[in-house]
């Protein structure tokens, strides 16, 4: 195979050609300021309430409820800063997960180094779950907010939200969740879930980068993060993407089209892919629920090797992947997803994250299988700890 | 990210193995921070380092920096091996990311400890070497403040 083989959708995925053609005009004709009175910046801001309704579609919300943002990070950061600052009087306690991602978990250590709050954040189970009785335990009298993620981006774990919605709605806490991985992925319905907020980002449902929304139900008075003119409703100011909003309304849309065939396929590929991996490697895990995980996400770890020059191997094979491993980060410390799960640092650091797309055949993943089996031989016959084990066992 | 030559040496290690009954084997870094070294050293009687391999768990650079270090002290002395630093296995490899000159410490920390071993198994003393540490990242610069 002479082409790229793409397996890094949880990343980012490729901006689709109906989405490109959507947004195309928007940068050349209709360059109209949306907030202007002229009927060419009437055509933009058109373009974004139809956007605006694309999207409260696709989750069972009003128009009026979906918040434009800069991307899912920005979204994630307004939503736990504006509820703090709002309810900061009524109580300090947030409550998350040690799995969420790091626009989530660096706004909480920022909120509890410097704006005094408190944070829990919750274990998991070997699968990555959420334990629903350790919430429940969690929750004091000055808890102001749930945050818990749809869906995990790195082992693509499915949290129980609705069951988590229902605790929160019980005890009047608001509940927010990062969807960034999980909108136009799965099925949402926020009424259903009982969610007060959610955040998303574009550019992982084949549409542009640098856009996202943050949905906040209506009643849930949180503050405008960005302060300057009045875009939407007040609450978000600056010129408008306008191509951004219309290929994030044109890449839900088609989302929203296509995610039932699309899951279908995916999850049949992705199962295969893990059937194959799992048992001809040897030595090898996989990590996350086996079931209650996204379509697209498969994660493994392999033994006595490390994920990073396990990367370029690939990348010299043409398949694109990425790890948990601490290479990849920057830091000592492999992923805090694989840790939280239990597994031990050595066995984190091995670890290869492929996220599937609709383009993805089955002549793909045989070889990418073919090239893990020749790449991961050959790197475990480098390994120092792969010597000690075969030497271990011929002893015992 | 990586120069031209740590590639080529990741993708085509030099001198990969083990060697059996080695003069000296040193093994550094840990697991637990995602890269070990293990440096096997064939030293003959004029204690000149006749043959060299290694094995390593590690990222790319690491593979490339152990690579490299086994072909700057193969056929030298134990004096000149010595002066194998990482600093030298960096410039011969035209550079490392500032993320990953930890690896090329642990290159040099690998062939002291191979050094090591051989004059403990020896009994000899080879001046100007100390005995090597067990964690190569104790010590690196702090994280940058957060703000």
């Amino acid at each position: 195979m002479n082409q790229l083989i793409y397996l890094d959708n949880a990343a980012t995925t490729k901006t689709a050609p109906e989405v490109v053609d959507a947004m195309l005009p928007f940068f050349t004709e209709n360059y109209g300021n949306p907030s202007s009175i002229y009927s060419l910046a009437g055509t933009s801001k058109e373009a974004i309430d139809h956007a605006r309704e694309q999207i409260a579609s696709v989750i069972g919300a009003n128009p009026k409820e979906i918040y434009f943002t800069g991307g899912g990070s920005e979204a994630d950061n307004w939503a736990l800063k504006a509820t703090y600052e709002l309810l900061q009087n009524k109580g300090n306690h947030i409550i998350t997960t040690k799995i969420e991602h790091h626009a989530i978990l660096h706004t909480c250590e920022y909120l509890e180094k410097y704006r005094g709050a408190r944070i829990t954040y919750l274990d998991v189970d070997e699968n990555g779950v959420v334990k629903l009785e350790e919430l429940e335990k969690a929750i004091t009298p000055q808890t102001i907010l749930i945050s818990v993620m749809f869906a995990n981006n790195e082992i693509g774990t499915i949290q129980p939200i609705k069951e988590i919605g229902q605790i929160a709605k019980e005890h009047g806490i608001y509940f927010h969740t990062d969807a960034v991985q999980a909108f136009g992925q799965i099925p949402i319905n926020v009424d259903e879930y009982h969610i007060d907020m959610l955040s998303s980002s574009a550019h992982k449902i084949n549409g542009p980068k640098g856009i996202g929304f943050l949905y906040i139900r209506k009643g849930v008075k949180i503050r405008s993060f960005i302060h300057g003119g009045a875009q939407e409703r007040k609450r978000r100011a600056g010129t408008e993407n306008v191509p951004g909003i219309v290929g994030y309304g044109a890449a839900a849309e088609r989302a929203a089209r296509t995610l039932d065939e699309r899951a279908k396929a995916e999850t049949l590929l992705r199962d295969y892919l893990i059937q194959r991996i799992t048992k001809e490697i040897p030595y090898c895990r996989l990590n996350g629920d086996p079931v209650k995980r996204l379509p697209n996400n498969v994660n493994i770890s392999f033994q006595f090797i490390e994920g990073e020059s396990l990367l370029i191997f690939l990348d010299g094979a043409g398949i694109c992947a990425s790890s948990g491993s601490a290479c990849t980060s920057g830091s000592l410390d492999p992923s805090h997803v694989l840790l939280a799960i239990g597994l031990p640092h050595e066995i984190a650091h091995g670890s290869l994250r492929l996220t599937l797309s609709e383009e993805t055949t089955k002549e793909e993943l045989d070889y990418v299988v073919e090239k893990l089996k020749e790449i991961v031989a050959r790197l475990r016959s480098m390994s120092p700890l792969y010597e000690d084990f075969v030497k271990k066992n011929a002893n015992s | 990210m990586y120069s031209e030559k740590v590639i080529d040496h990741f993708q085509n290690p030099r001198n990969v193995g083990k060697i059996e009954n080695p003069s000296g084997v040193g093994t550094v870094g840990n697991a637990k921070c995602g890269d070990i070294m293990r440096i096997y050293l064939d030293i003959d009687e004029n204690q000149i380092i006749r043959d060299c391999k290694f094995k390593t768990f590690g990222c790319g650079a690491a593979i490339a920096t152990s690579s490299m270090a086994t072909e700057l002290v193969k056929g030298k002395n134990i004096q000149e091996a010595l002066q194998v630093t990482n600093k030298a296995v960096m410039e011969a490899l035209d550079g490392l990311p500032p993320v990953k000159v930890h690896c090329s410490l642990l290159a040099e920390e690998a062939i002291h400890a191979a050094l090591w071993d051989y004059a403990e198994k020896h009994g000899i003393k080879i001046e100007g070497l100390e005995k090597p540490k067990s964690d190569i990242h104790e010590g690196e610069e702090e994280e940058e403040e957060d703000y």
